[in-house]
């Protein structure tokens, strides 16, 4: 079996956005709407305090909350782990959002552009069936399936990779099949030390964090 | 941002996605099921309530139609039905299909209805609760101690809404005190089902939507629980040292209607605060804080 997961390295996130913006690139999300989001988290009292960044966005679950309230069937896990929203089947109820402990879930009433009216891009690619429905990262599904169909290892080949682990400028997002003990994410998980959000939830996330190597 | 207790992240934040609408659903549609219920009761006793039948199918139906209102894309409201499989949504809006001709049917009069009314309208009311408790992204809602508080509130709820209605319509004192007795008991029934609530929610939830639900509570007691005890005590042994057993007295029938408008107002602000003011999320937490200045 393949189960997508992703990991995010603590250690080296340095807090750039570029996932956050290469994500927006490619899956065309208007203002406000970020799938793949890096929380800038501040901790303790001064002088003694620290700082991560945090990326974050739709975890994959293993048993997902938004998919199990979903009246209409929109929401679906495929056998390879990736939670789907079917945009023609939602109605936009938001009950997955509520339902959704990682805030994950956007639902978009009207267009809405970077500078108020559509720039040339925004015009090309807009796409109304995403308004009044739910909306979330998809693992940029699309290039890994035509990735897979040309032969390509997803999380290798940048081509079936999703686009914000390819743009990361320092490396601390890493995209993989867990269950092959050989992958690039089977090795990072093997090495070093690394929790899931919420994992008390049961909801078996499919992103992990890494935030130190192991002994 | 500040840590949030007992781990790492920034604080939890209010969800943004059910505003007056869906909470509409819960107010009016739990009060109006619970009423519903309490008519088939009534019914079964040999004393059919059409009108507050009636009255319990509009609430529901307000309920649903403010719901409607709230879905991005409302052509394809009747999607709704595909999942009841693991969805409360959808099975309660399989009940709702079902419960609104049935009310109308029982309060048409029809035999056997209003039994089978009472029994969807409970069903309407658990699945309400139950859509809360799969909300797993919020504190507040996910927790199995609401279901009971939500079922009951309904319940009391929609006596209330009885007893009024009965004592619009001047029915007898011993039909009233029922009510009234019953409304008594279901109030009690709620506080402690908010005490138990309350006690489990504690550890988990954040300090606003702990005040938020706090602060709904005072009339949840106060108007909600301890005015109709109260009072319908206070009725009933007035009543008994009058030895009056015919049709109400003003006073009486007055203080009754404040009772059941108290257990109604107050759980209906309840439902209302629990959606629209206490629904905060567990924002994010972070279990260990990366090492800095490592070797990857």
């Amino acid at each position: 079996m393949t189960r997508w997961a992703m990991i995010a390295d603590l250690r080296a996130c340095v807090g750039c956005q570029t996932c956050t913006a290469a994500c927006r690139h490619a899956n065309d999300t208007p203002p406000g709407v970020q799938w793949r989001r890096v929380l800038d988290m501040e901790f303790g009292e001064y002088p003694d305090v620290q700082r991560a960044f945090v990326p974050t966005g739709c975890q994959h679950c293993d048993d997902p909350p938004c998919m199990e309230v979903c009246p209409t069937t929109a929401t679906k896990k495929r056998t390879d782990g990736i939670v789907t929203i079917d945009y023609d089947l939602c109605i936009g109820c938001a009950y997955c959002a509520v339902a959704c402990p990682y805030q994950a879930r956007y639902k978009t009433e009207r267009p809405t552009f970077a500078y108020g009216k559509p720039i040339d891009s925004e015009r090309k690619r807009r796409d109304d069936s995403r308004l009044g429905v739910a909306t979330k990262c998809t693992f940029c599904v699309e290039r890994i399936d035509a990735g897979l169909e040309k032969g390509q290892v997803p999380g290798v080949d940048p081509e079936a990779t999703p686009a914000c682990v390819n743009s990361c400028i320092a490396q601390a997002l890493a995209f993989g099949d867990v269950d092959d003990p050989e992958s690039n994410v089977s090795k990072l998980l093997e090495e070093n030390s690394h929790f899931r959000m919420h994992e008390e939830l049961g909801t078996g996330p499919g992103f992990y964090y890494l935030w130190d190597r192991k002994e | 941002m500040n840590a949030t207790r007992g781990s790492f992240g920034p604080r939890a934040w209010h969800q943004a996605s059910w505003d007056w609408r869906a909470a509409a659903n819960f107010v009016c549609g739990g009060a109006g099921a619970g009423l519903i219920a309490v008519c088939g009761l009534s019914s079964a006793l040999g004393r059919p309530a059409p009108w507050p039948t009636l009255l319990g199918v509009l609430l529901v139906g307000f309920g649903l139609f403010a719901v409607w209102l709230e879905i991005g894309r409302p052509m394809r409201a009747l999607h709704v039905f595909f999942n009841p499989r693991t969805s409360w949504m959808s099975r309660e809006a399989f009940v709702a299909a079902l419960l609104l001709p049935g009310g109308v049917a029982a309060a048409a009069g029809l035999p056997g209805f209003a039994t089978v009314a009472a029994l969807l309208a409970l069903c309407f009311v658990w699945c309400q609760a139950r859509i809360l408790k799969a909300a797993r992204g919020i504190p507040a809602w996910r927790q199995t101690s609401l279901v009971p508080l939500i079922v009951f509130t309904g319940l009391a709820e929609g006596t209330g809404l009885a007893l009024v209605a009965a004592l619009a319509h001047g029915h007898p004192a011993r039909v009233v005190f029922t009510l009234a007795v019953l409304l008594a008991t279901l109030a009690i029934v709620r506080w402690l089902a908010w005490l138990a609530y309350r006690r489990r929610l504690e550890p988990q939830a954040d300090p606003r939507a702990l005040a938020a639900l706090d602060s709904a509570s005072q009339p949840l007691l106060w108007a909600g629980t301890f005015a109709p005890t109260v009072l319908v005590a206070f009725v009933a042994l007035f009543t008994v040292a009058l030895g009056d057993s015919g049709r109400m007295a003003t006073g009486s029938a007055l203080l009754l209607a404040l009772a059941g408008l108290g257990a109604i107002a107050s759980g209906m602000l309840f439902k209302f605060t629990l959606v629209t003011r206490a629904a905060y999320n567990q924002g994010f937490a972070l279990t260990r804080l990366p090492v800095r200045g490592a070797r990857r």
